[in-house]
């Protein structure tokens, strides 16, 4: 096997090393499973209904999706898009993050005002946590001892002890929260929110907002720029924020927090996802129903991969022994943002 | 807990904006309401009860008519329902800051005095109020009002929004004028600018009829012929394919729009033209703040919720309600205070930003107190549009292209127009 250090030249060729995609449909009701050699859509498959936040076990082999309207998260085999079996989940999953444990899931239920924290081998539910409405985003620290929820009408992150699974603080931030995002070393939390168009940093250990970071791109006015996802990359030093209806994506200076440039994408975009290595990340495009592929180093989109009706999550699937991997819509296991594995 | 937190900071705030204007103080909490106990297990205890920020829900109950054609008549707790699950919804996000909040409602007979009602409200300083422009005027202009925030959730009249406006009368209600600035924004989108016009008897009619005349010249339609029906007397089951054919002949035009608040006639009017044209206006396709095929920015949520309160779909004086409520409960939330004067002194500055499920935030004019908001464009089976539509510029927010501009509004009372 070929160390990723090597591959990423390859990569940017469009050559050899194949990384696997999924993207969630919305609308369709389908995962689209883009081949990242050819960044054709090797296949797509049914799932639930409504399906937004997916991630993967550590070991690639088991696919979890919240099919919302069918109140359900779903454990697929990722080779064959058969359904092994649904999780209890709570009403309405919408996001979920995996544990370092890759175990322990904890659900955001939109519709109840809940985080449901599921056993995902026993398929037990180990609680049902009060939150604020419309719980959405979901994040666990990457040492485990902490997962946080955003809620969208609450406008908080709540912060949830991750071992007595209670809820044990709240922080205000800015209207409609959306995503958050934990730093790999833990100490920061990075949180989107959609009206208030800003991304909030938060620190860790004093729950409080250190930074607040504000947008603004020529042409388009305040209010059509919505941040929704964020990645940030394996080295830590740029942080990708997709801004929704302004159809880009901002790239952040992690340390000086400031903007460097904004990407044109497709239209709406929900979410981004980083690739193993860090060379290329993807977008999920609601409107216009595609995917994005962003050359990282150059800041540039470099193609674009329709996909099915309103693609909200990608993730990219980790290699069998690799490090877990996740997605938009889903924190990962150790923090990474995105892709890992090998 | 929590106390050090300051508010978060708002788009306004990073611009460098921001004034907060200075009112006169008077504290008052009054103890109101059940309770609204945080559940065990998540959310942080109380040390007490803290003692809740009250609302009052004041209504004036109208008499309307029938419904035509076995449609479902306008709810008897519309309005209300939407500001009860406003207070649910201040509640299960108080309880992490501290803060409680309650709701009185009083719901006044046709003929009885409004302001009477004041009293039952024990003093709250934050009144939702459902009413037609006179009694809002009547309760705004009582002395016992002077330290209170009047939110309007039932009054679309342009006049509240202009001469006849008070400081610290919010509308949270769009006017007249956005609900027709959204409709003509669409219909020149699409060049449907040819309207021919039909009227109703009623004042809201003439007043609708108005608006969709001033939004024409706004935006470049034509109103090519105006005609009025009056529905009394007339079976519409009988006559409407006679009796609509007559009123809706006229030169070329490329929708008929119809003034009929009550539904008196405008639901038959809907393929019953001369020409096949589209209605457009009170019914056909219809500008609205809320409406039950509302999805889009998480609506879904909103919408269920309600239903689930409720039994039955949303309305757009129901959203009105909601956000009214929400509006106060999310400035007591961003203060993480229940100090009537701080949430006031915030909800009427230009700092104060809030989301409504309409995929914007949400802020008071400061030249007269009307919720910036966008104006959905549906018909009862979907969403059209979502005005401002695209390609209506305006240098602030091309929210302010629905409504009264500041220099369009003869309003002074909030210390002039900017």
């Amino acid at each position: 096997m070929i160390r990723p250090t090597l591959l990423a030249l390859v990569l940017l060729a469009g050559a050899a090393r194949a990384e696997e995609i999924f993207v969630s449909n919305e609308r369709d009701n389908t995962v689209s499973v883009i081949d990242s050699r050819d960044w054709s859509v090797a296949r797509t498959f049914p799932v639930g209904r409504r399906p937004r936040g997916l991630t993967f076990s550590p070991d690639g082999r088991r696919l979890y999706v919240c099919a919302s309207d069918s109140d359900a998260v779903q454990v697929i085999d990722p080779d064959t898009g058969r359904l092994l079996h649904d999780l209890p989940s709570g009403e309405d999953p919408e996001q979920f993050a995996l544990a370092p444990d890759g175990r322990t899931l904890f659900i955001a239920n939109e519709n109840n005002a809940t985080t449901t924290v599921v056993d995902a081998e026993a398929r037990r539910v180990l609680a049902q946590i009060d939150v604020g409405i419309e719980p959405e985003g979901m994040a666990v620290s990457p040492d485990g001892a902490l997962a946080v929820t955003t809620s969208e009408t609450t406008n908080m992150v709540h912060w949830i002890d991750a071992r007595t699974l209670q809820a044990i603080d709240a922080t205000p931030v800015g209207q409609r929260p959306r995503h958050a995002e934990f730093t790999r070393d833990g100490r920061t939390l990075w949180v989107s929110s959609e009206i208030g168009g800003t991304v909030s940093v938060i620190d860790v250990a004093t729950r409080q907002v250190v930074e607040t970071i504000a947008f603004e791109i020529k042409g388009i006015s305040a209010d059509r720029i919505q941040p929704v996802g964020i990645a940030l990359t394996e080295d830590g030093a740029t942080a990708f924020v997709a801004l929704g209806p302004s159809d880009r994506v901002a790239a952040i200076d992690t340390r000086t927090r400031t903007v460097t440039a904004y990407i044109l994408v497709g239209r709406r975009v929900w979410h981004v996802a980083m690739l193993p290595g860090g060379r290329e990340l993807v977008t999920t495009n609601g409107v216009s129903g595609d995917v994005t592929v962003i050359d990282a180093a150059a800041l540039k989109a470099v193609r674009s991969v329709k996909v099915g009706r309103y693609p909200w999550g990608a993730a990219v699937r980790p290699k069998a022994g690799a490090t877990p991997g996740a997605t938009p819509g889903a924190a990962r296991p150790e923090g990474r943002t995105a892709g890992g594995g090998e | 807990m929590e106390t050090s937190r300051g508010r978060m900071p708002t788009r306004s705030d990073l611009a460098g904006g921001g004034r907060a204007r200075v009112a006169a103080a008077l504290a008052l909490a009054a103890l109101l309401g059940p309770a609204h106990a945080a559940p065990e297990g998540g959310a942080p205890t109380q040390a007490r009860q803290p003692t809740p920020l009250a609302i009052h829900y004041i209504e004036r109950r109208v008499e309307r008519p029938k419904p035509l054609n076995n449609e479902p008549p306008v709810p008897d707790d519309e309005g209300r329902a939407g500001a009860q699950l406003g207070l649910a919804d201040g509640n299960a996000t108080g309880r992490f800051v501290g803060l409680r909040f309650s709701l009185r409602t009083s719901v006044v007979e046709p003929g009885a005095d409004l302001r009477a009602a004041l009293t039952e409200g024990e003093g709250a300083r934050f009144l939702v109020v459902n009413a037609p422009a006179a009694d809002l005027l009547a309760l705004a202009d009582m002395p016992e009002t002077r330290d209170a925030v009047i939110l309007n959730v039932g009054a679309p009249d342009v006049a509240l929004r202009d001469r006849d406006c008070r400081a610290r009368l919010l509308h949270v209600l769009p006017s007249r004028d956005m609900l027709a600035d959204a409709l003509v924004q669409l219909l020149a989108h699409k060049r449907w600018t040819r309207i021919l016009l039909v009227q109703g008897p009623g004042a809201g009619d003439a007043a609708y009829a108005e608006a969709l005349r001033r939004s024409a010249r706004k935006f470049g339609a034509r109103i090519v012929a105006e005609s009025s029906f009056d529905a009394r007397g007339a079976d519409l089951r009988d006559s409407a394919l006679r009796e609509f054919a007559l009123v809706t002949r006229g030169p070329e035009h490329d929708v008929v729009a119809v003034a009929d608040e009550a539904g008196e006639f405008g639901p038959n009017l809907v393929y019953n033209t001369a020409s096949p044209r589209p209605v457009v206006g009170t019914q056909g396709l219809s500008p609205a703040a809320w409406g039950r095929p509302v999805e889009a920015w998480a609506a879904v949520q909103l919408q269920a919720r309600f239903a689930k309160l409720a039994q039955r779909p949303m309305g757009p004086v129901d959203w009105a309600g909601w956000m009214a409520v929400h509006a106060v409960t999310e400035a007591a939330t961003q203060l993480k205070s229940a100090d009537p004067e701080a949430v006031r002194r915030l909800l009427l500055s230009d700092r104060f930003e809030v989301g409504g499920f309409k995929g914007r935030a949400l802020s008071f004019r400061a030249w007269n107190g009307q919720l910036r908001q966008p104006v959905f464009v549906l018909w009862p089976g979907a969403v059209v549009a979502a005005a401002p539509v695209e390609g209506f510029l305006h240098r602030r927010t091309e929210l302010d292209t629905l409504g009264l501009d500041a220099p369009e509004s003869a309003c002074r009372a909030f210390g002039g127009s900017r």
